[in-house]
Parts: C-alpha cells; sequence; structure tokens
C-alpha cells in the first residue's frame, strides 16, 4: 500500500489503516470485558463498557471524516479504491460491534442486579463469546496483513456461531419451561446471545471486505466461495 | 462491433521507434481512452490514425491500422491521407479555430471537400453545431470571429468543425486539459452524446477522465501497450501491476 508518489498519501492511507486497527483492539476489549461483566457479575465493569462506547462512536466519526478528506484530494484508484471502501465498511462493521459490546454490558448489569433468582448458567454463552472474540482478532489480523487464507476461515466459522446461538437458544427454552421464575433472565440471555451472534456476523463481513481488497472479487452473498 | 484496428503498429520517428508493435481494437460507436506518462507514445499513436506523421520526413510507420467496414489499411502507400482525413476528424488539445467566422470554420471542411451548394452548406453547418451542442449559444452571431468565443465554446467549435464532414472516427487530444472544469463537462457530455453514432478514441492525463468518459481504456508506458481493457474493471481491478501503480499515483 505504499510507495505513492506523493509521500504524503502514504502517511494518510497508513495512518487510517492503523487507526482501523486502534479502533478494532478498542472494539475487542470491549466485547471481551462485557462478557467478563456478564460472568463475574462486576457492575461496575460493565458500567465502564457502557461508558466507553462513546470512544469506539468518536473513532468511527474521525475516521469518516479522514476517509472523505483522502477521497476528495487522492480519487484513489484500483487497490487504494478497493481498501478505502472496505475500510468505511470495516469501520461501520466495528463500530456495530461496538454497539453490540454495549448492550451485552447492559444486559449483564440487568441480570446481575436483579440476582435472587437462579440464572441459567452461562457456559455455553462464553464459550459463543470466545468463539466471535477470536474471528474478530483473526479478521482484523488478516486485514492487517492482507491475509486471505484467514479471511476464508473466518467466513467459514461463522456457522458455528449461528450454531451455537440456536443451541443456546432451545437451553434456555428448556429452563424457561421448566421454571417461569427464570424467565426474565433467560430472556436477557437470550439478547446476549443475539449480540454475540451478530459479532460473528460482523467479523465474517469484514473478513469478506479482506478478500475484496484483495483479489478484487465481491464474495458477499455468495455462500463463502470465493 | 470494431471500426478500427491496429496490427502490430509500430512508428519511427528516425530511428527512434515511438511505438513497439501495438495491436488493439477500436470498438465501434464506444470511446477508447489511452492513458499513460508524459511520453508513453499515446499522442503518436492516436496521430497514426489520420495520417499526422506523414508531414514530416524521416517518420515510418510498420504494421498497419485497419478500419472498417472496407477493410482498408489507412497506412497503405496507395491511401490518400486526405482521404483519410475525410473519415476521421481530430479535435487538439488547444481550441485551434480558424481565423474566421464561426460559419466558415464549420463550412470549411464542408468546401474543401467540394460542396458548393449554398443551401446544403447551411443545413451541415446547423446540424453540425447542433450535434456539438454549441448551436444555441452561437446561433446569432454565426458572421462574427471564432476568436471572440469562450475557450469551452472554441472546443465545442473544433468539433463541430471535425463532425461536418460526418466522421466515422474523432480522434481527441487532449481536448479538455486547457479548459476549466465546466467547459470539460460540457465536452465529457457531448463526447457521450457523440458516442451513439461516432467512434471516438482519446488520449488523456486525467485518469478521472478517462474512468468517466471511455468504454475502454487502454494503459501505454514507453511506447509498448501494457493493458487494453473494459474501462469498469480497468480502474478498480487492473490485470497488471504496471497498470496498477500507474493509476494509483505509484509511478516514477
Amino acid at each position: 500500500m505504499s510507495d505513492h508518489a506523493s509521500k504524503q498519501y502514504d502517511l494518510d492511507l497508513g495512518s487510517i489503516r492503523s487507526r482501523v486497527l486502534e479502533m478494532g483492539g478498542l472494539v475487542e476489549s470491549q466485547i471481551r470485558r462485557a462478557v467478563d461483566a456478564l460472568a463475574s457479575g462486576d457492575l461496575s465493569l460493565s458500567d465502564e463498557v457502557i461508558a466507553a462506547d462513546h470512544r469506539v462512536n468518536a473513532m468511527e466519526v474521525a475516521l469518516d471524516g479522514d476517509i472523505s478528506q483522502l477521497i476528495v484530494r487522492r480519487q484513489p484508484a484500483a487497490g487504494d479504491l478497493r481498501m478505502i471502501f472496505a475500510i468505511t465498511k470495516t469501520v461501520t462493521d466495528l463500530e456495530r460491534i461496538g454497539d453490540e459490546a454495549q448492550k451485552i454490558a447492559r444486559m449483564a448489569k440487568n441480570i446481575h442486579e436483579r440476582g435472587g433468582v437462579q440464572a441459567p448458567p452461562l457456559v455455553e454463552v462464553r464459550h459463543a463469546a470466545e468463539a466471535a472474540i477470536s474471528m474478530l482478532r483473526r479478521t482484523l489480523d488478516c486485514f492487517a496483513r492482507l491475509d486471505i487464507a484467514t479471511a476464508d476461515e473466518v467466513i467459514r466459522d461463522d456457522a458455528a456461531i449461528d450454531n451455537e446461538f440456536r443451541a443456546i437458544l432451545r437451553q434456555l427454552i428448556t429452563y424457561m419451561m421448566e421454571d417461569p421464575r427464570t424467565i426474565s433472565t433467560a430472556l436477557e440471555i437470550v439478547w446476549v446471545a443475539k449480540a454475540i451472534e451478530r459479532i460473528g456476523d460482523h467479523a465474517k463481513n469484514m473478513a469478506e471486505y479482506v478478500i475484496y481488497i484483495v483479489k478484487g472479487t465481491d464474495v458477499r452473498h455468495t455462500g463463502g466461495k470465493s | 462491433m470494431v471500426k478500427a484496428e491496429s496490427k502490430n503498429l509500430s512508428f519511427y520517428y528516425g530511428d527512434f521507434r515511438a511505438l513497439k508493435s501495438i495491436s488493439m481494437p477500436v470498438h465501434e460507436r464506444k470511446v477508447t481512452a489511452l492513458i499513460g506518462p508524459s511520453g508513453c507514445g499515446k499522442s503518436t499513436f492516436l496521430r497514426c490514425f489520420n495520417r499526422m506523421h506523414d508531414l514530416y520526413p524521416g517518420n515510418r510507420y510498420e504494421g498497419e491500422i485497419v478500419l472498417q467496414p472496407d477493410n482498408a489499411n489507412l497506412l497503405a502507400r496507395d491511401v490518400d491521407p486526405i482521404e483519410v482525413r475525410m473519415r476521421i476528424g481530430m479535435v487538439f488539445q488547444k481550441p485551434n479555430p480558424f481565423p474566421k467566422t464561426v460559419f466558415e470554420n464549420v463550412a470549411y471542411g464542408l468546401r474543401v471537400r467540394g460542396e458548393t451548394s449554398r443551401r446544403r452548406i447551411e443545413e451541415k453547418v446547423e446540424q453540425a453545431l447542433q450535434d456539438a451542442a454549441l448551436w444555441d449559444e452561437v446561433k446569432d452571431r454565426l458572421h462574427q470571429p471564432a476568436y471572440n468565443l469562450s475557450g469551452g465554446q472554441q472546443q465545442r467549435l473544433c468539433i463541430a468543425r471535425a463532425l461536418a464532414t460526418d466522421p466515422e472516427l474523432l480522434l481527441f487530444d487532449e481536448p479538455t486539459s486547457a479548459l476549466d472544469p465546466i467547459a470539460t463537462a460540457s465536452i465529457e457530455e457531448l463526447m457521450h452524446d457523440l458516442k451513439e453514432r461516432v467512434t471516438i478514441l482519446i488520449v488523456t492525463h486525467n485518469m478521472q477522465q478517462a474512468a468517466r468518459v471511455s468504454d475502454f481504456t487502454a494503459y501505454m508506458y514507453l511506447g509498448d501497450l501494457i493493458e487494453f481493457g473494459v474501462t469498469d474493471e480497468l480502474f478498480i481491478k487492473p490485470k497488471m501491476k504496471q497498470t496498477e501503480d500507474y493509476i494509483t499515483g505509484r509511478f516514477g
């Protein structure tokens, strides 16, 4: 991505790329902390995650501004165009993941503040969350290295998270049928599981953009064939 | 449909080989853009099509440029360059109207061609000015000097002059590089309308312009044709790394 006749162009593109990764790192830590808060019942940690979402949003706004500037000044073409186009979409997905992390933190707070009623076990939810975090981390890695083999892998892994979501749903339904007092908590866990499933979808989208950057082919909505 | 095709075309300025065996089609009623850094041979290539190089001794062509539908090799020695230029019009970088009236500029080619009917000439001049989207602006000053027109209008007048003789192929050599953005937009708009009936070959330094106006793009470098392809693909996903480096500004 470097070696433009204009060094400033190289610097601007490089800065945008590294800030996308920085935003990705922040978002990853938001999910991790939200899931920790859910497991541990640490209400102040939930509050921290909820409060930090504005940082994710601010990074989205700043990156969008810089991307518009780069487009108007440089009129990127070919590989640069695909990179910038993919970055604008990646930034949107990252911001949405940030929202999902905030949602998980909010649910964690609700579940633990209510207390009392025995909550259904959260093992499967933690497991799905780990899988989603791993997808996000690998998708950021493959964005940094423009590595399409890993991108393919992430795209395939999304199906596993979707399956876990359905399994969690079935399990929660049995809890709710056995003991209606668990319904409020179980519903909140459904929201958490749904948020995790959405994180997987966003990570998959980002992996698809990496393939677009490298190969110029659009693999969205093609059933993972690339 | 191919309107013209260069086949193993090489061109020499004396001993200097400016074009190295270029083979590419020019599709009928499409716009084909030639891009590449200064000195890559794109203007040299364009000028082969109307035999402009014939004017200088020591210049030499090798290979062919075949024009359809009659499969005529434009470069053949027995082909009269004047005949070629009747079929192939050219518009240059800077507007170059003749020091005559607006009307006479457009009528010139017709008179050279031997048209004498005043009524026919008037009809043709009006039609050409209409086609060049200039008629409404000049219809009340047809008999004023062409130099009174603005730069953009002068360039459209040159296009009208080229159109008056019903060319099959129009050559544009950086037609908007001396014009402001509004005049540029009107010429680009005009090219878009003209391609319904004329084939256009354009040299441009402005890559966004090539991306906007052309259907096909050829990237040339040091006299070689590096890549020829559909414009929509070439600017998003070029096949050759050299093309990528040039259009993304990594060149040199």
